[in-house]
């Protein structure tokens, strides 16, 4: 009895392991700019950039310290008058393509912006395909 | 039947979609992240002093013509703790090497060093990550090496092991 009280007791003692860094989180990292309109600016490029850390997260989803500070550098240049895609292209001359989730014009992502037309093409001639066929029943009957 | 085939179309397809998640179940996606910026020359920050006992870290220390292991860390984690007999390898061969400490604190990067050793000539606080971001680093612990111009020629993500050490004194060699 003696013993599982001081096993109980034990276990108050124990400390969460710090995982990340005991640090308060940045400025800017949860707190909008005044400014709305910049605001909606640093945040619809902060859905947009990929967290290092979590690396299927935007960094405006993402709990990491990485991704709080980059959020407030963001909001930071934002706020400094820095356009939201000057940042992004800073962004990728650092880390590649990867870090944003934009796609962009590369010959690498053609299918995906070919695609669309592609199947509007091929789903309008089976439409144009049916229409026809059935005007020809028609004729029959 | 004409279009015969076409039926069996979506069960191809299917098969075709599986055998890929299979693929990248079985592969998974390198995770690690490198920098773009090997080749570049360093950006330029100055960061106040990290530890008690060592100076502050200026970019300018990089372009003095002799190459230097510049090594991102941090107090709170822990491969930077399994890395550091090999800094501390690595200083014994001669090579020198800057730190730059992430998100942190003077008095814990101070137990850090205490405990673990201290490799470093000069350490800098980069409490914001930012000047981590402007090298393209994705984590800790990562280490550069810049050559006596202030261009970085190499990046080494994660802890370094013992059987690296070898390799980077030969990049650091070659790079003189």
């Amino acid at each position: 009895m003696r013993a599982l009280l001081c096993f109980l007791l034990a276990l108050l003692l124990v400390q969460p392991v710090l995982a990340q860094t005991a640090l308060p989180p940045a400025p800017y990292a949860d707190r909008q700019l005044d400014d709305p309109a910049q605001e909606k600016k640093a945040r619809d490029l902060m859905l947009t950039i990929r967290c290092l850390t979590c690396q299927s997260q935007s960094i405006a989803d993402s709990n990491a310290s990485m991704a709080g500070d980059l959020r407030s550098e963001i909001r930071q240049r934002i706020a400094a008058g820095e356009e939201p895609e000057h940042i992004r292209q800073w962004l990728i001359e650092r880390y590649g393509d990867w870090i944003s989730y934009e796609p962009t014009a590369d010959p690498i992502l053609w299918p995906l912006w070919g695609l669309p037309i592609l199947l509007l093409i091929v789903g309008g001639l089976i439409a144009m395909g049916r229409i026809r066929r059935r005007g020809k029943k028609g004729d029959g009957a | 039947m004409k279009s015969g085939w076409l039926l069996w179309l979506p069960l191809a397809l299917f098969a075709a979609l599986g055998a890929l998640f299979l693929g990248g179940l079985l592969h998974p996606e390198e995770r690690v992240i490198t920098s773009k910026m090997i080749g570049k020359p360093l950006p330029a920050f100055t960061l106040p002093q990290a530890a008690s006992d060592r100076p502050a870290l200026v970019s300018a220390e990089f372009a003095q013509g002799k190459p230097r292991l510049l090594n991102i860390f941090a107090s709170w984690c822990v491969p930077c703790a399994a890395e550091s007999p090999q800094l501390m390898a690595l200083a014994q061969a001669g090579v020198p090497i800057d730190g730059i400490a992430i998100r942190d604190a003077r008095e814990d990067v101070d137990a850090f060093l205490a405990r673990w050793g201290n490799p470093y000539s000069h350490i800098g606080l980069d409490a914001r990550s930012s000047v981590q971001i402007a090298l393209g680093s994705s984590g800790v612990p990562e280490t550069f090496l810049i050559d006596g111009q202030g261009r970085i020629v190499f990046q080494h993500v994660g802890d370094i092991r013992a059987e690296d050490v070898p390799g980077i004194i030969a990049k650091w060699k070659a790079a003189q």
